[in-house]
């Protein structure tokens, strides 16, 4: 993070820092983190800052949580390139990459109404595999429709 | 794609199935066509469950007359009449299912249906159609019939025409053409009812290269197969895009003077895409196709039961 990014937000003591989440998705992130709001959470956005790797990014500062794997593997599913680093006392504690998932259960539904995960939804956990990282594609194993990363996204956030 | 082991093996899709497989289960059937005198009672003592959750007519009776022919009994669920009604779930319903039977038959208006239930199975599973993709044995049927009238299924050139979205017998059919080397393949139909894009990028996959056409009568006289399907009122999610496009093709036997001699097949039922004044003609394949339906499922069957190649 840069020094300008540093001054946009003051830093935390306990939390975690999402750093290079796609330009415009922070507020699906934050939708991820199960309304952060309700629970007293302080949570910092950082929108449309200039990244040299990704040419614009968002960032989350999020006070008092640690996400957990489950939280890090949706995000993955919303911001692919997004790190996370868990702050204890000030200071990085763990540097976390969002990974996606090979085959992802029950987060995602299906988009086509004659699928069976979604005609028997209660019964039957929705299954995805990854099919591509670039463009971002899941397929359901079911019906064997593709999920887009705009799908997902839309989805999720 | 090597060749599987078919005893106990869940058909879900043709796709599962390499060309070495087909030949088995078409030497099988040959076997069964030849010989009828000498088909195994290979299910005796077993129990087909078919569990239709759509309506069929040649699919569950063939599948039926099959198991009878090799020795099983026959139960069948009707949805209509059964706790379906009530809301049991299709888990539920195939658990229950496997308890009574050692193989059970089953269709259902849902993709992924079948797959759904050989999950929850320990007997095996056999597909007789599953929402707009799968459709194994139908596939199956076809390619024998077109072997068996043709004399071969590789090298010739085919026209699958009318409703190529929905229709989960045209995607099985293009899976199943796509393990053997045919000169040409056009997908005939209206605007409207295009093949989907998955299906297209899954046979495209397959390495299967086919032409888009708008109508057959440039083709005409140049294909050997004519392989037709109804339009699937029932898949549409809008009634207003089946009005549309209902009627918008038709083959008669005028159409046909050009043909040549190639073969017209159907899965049934047609509703008025195939006009009666063809059945005359000796391109009309449907119904000996439909015929065939019985050894190609015995020969299923009976592989799947463990009765071994013949």
């Amino acid at each position: 993070m840069s020094e300008r990014e540093k001054m946009l937000v003051q830093k935390i003591s306990d939390g975690t820092v999402i750093d290079h989440v796609s330009a415009g998705r922070a507020l699906s992130v934050l939708r991820l983190l199960s309304d952060p709001q309700d629970r007293g959470v302080t949570v910092a956005l950082v929108m449309n800052v200039e990244s040299s790797k990704m040419g614009r990014k968002d960032i989350l500062k999020v006070e008092g949580v640690e996400l957990t794997d489950e939280q890090i593997q949706k995000l993955a599913l919303i911001a692919p390139l997004a790190s996370v680093n868990i702050i204890r006392s000030y200071k990085v504690s763990k540097k976390k990459r969002a990974v996606l998932p090979k085959t992802i259960t029950g987060v995602l539904r299906c988009t086509a109404t004659t699928c069976v995960s979604v005609r028997e939804k209660d019964s039957v956990p929705s299954v995805f595999f990854l099919v591509s990282t670039l463009p971002l594609v899941y397929r359901c194993k079911y019906c064997g429709r593709d999920l887009s990363e705009r799908e997902i996204s839309g989805e999720l956030g | 794609m090597g060749s599987i082991a078919w005893s106990g093996k869940d058909v879900l899709s043709i796709l599962d199935f390499s060309r070495e497989d087909l030949e088995t289960l078409f030497e099988t059937a040959d076997d069964f066509l030849k010989r009828p005198g000498s088909v195994p009672k290979t299910l005796a003592d077993r129990i087909v469950a078919t569990a239709f959750f759509e309506p069929s007519t040649r699919t569950r009776l063939s599948f039926s007359t099959a198991a009878l022919k090799l020795g099983a009994k026959v139960i069948d669920l009707s949805p209509d009449v059964s706790s379906v009604l009530k809301g049991e779930s299709l888990s539920d319903t195939i658990r229950m299912l496997q308890s009574y039977s050692d193989l059970i038959v089953m269709r259902h208006p849902s993709e992924g249906a079948a797959l759904l239930a050989s999950e929850v199975s320990d007997v095996p599973i056999v597909n007789g159609g599953d929402g707009s993709q799968h459709h194994p044995s139908q596939a199956m049927l076809d390619l024998y019939t077109i072997r068996r009238l043709k004399g071969r299924v590789d090298g010739l050139r085919y026209a699958v025409v009318g409703d190529t979205r929905y229709a989960r017998t045209a995607a099985s059919f293009l899976y199943g053409l796509a393990k053997y080397k045919p000169a040409s393949v056009y997908l005939v139909s209206p605007e409207g009812l295009r093949m989907r894009d998955e299906v297209k990028n899954s046979i495209r996959k397959l390495g299967l290269r086919t032409e888009e056409l708008d109508t057959l009568e440039p083709v005409l006289g140049k294909v050997d197969v004519i392989y037709m399907n109804r339009i699937q009122k029932e898949r549409f999610p809008d009634p207003n895009e089946y009005e549309k496009v209902k009627g918008s093709y038709r083959i008669t036997k005028s159409l046909l003077s050009g043909a040549g001699d190639a073969i017209v097949l159907h899965p049934l039922p047609r509703i008025n895409e195939l006009a009666y004044d063809v059945d005359d003609l000796p391109n009309a394949a449907y119904m000996e196709q439909a015929r065939l339906g019985v050894p190609v499922r015995m020969a299923l069957l009976h592989l799947v039961m463990g009765g071994g190649a013949r």
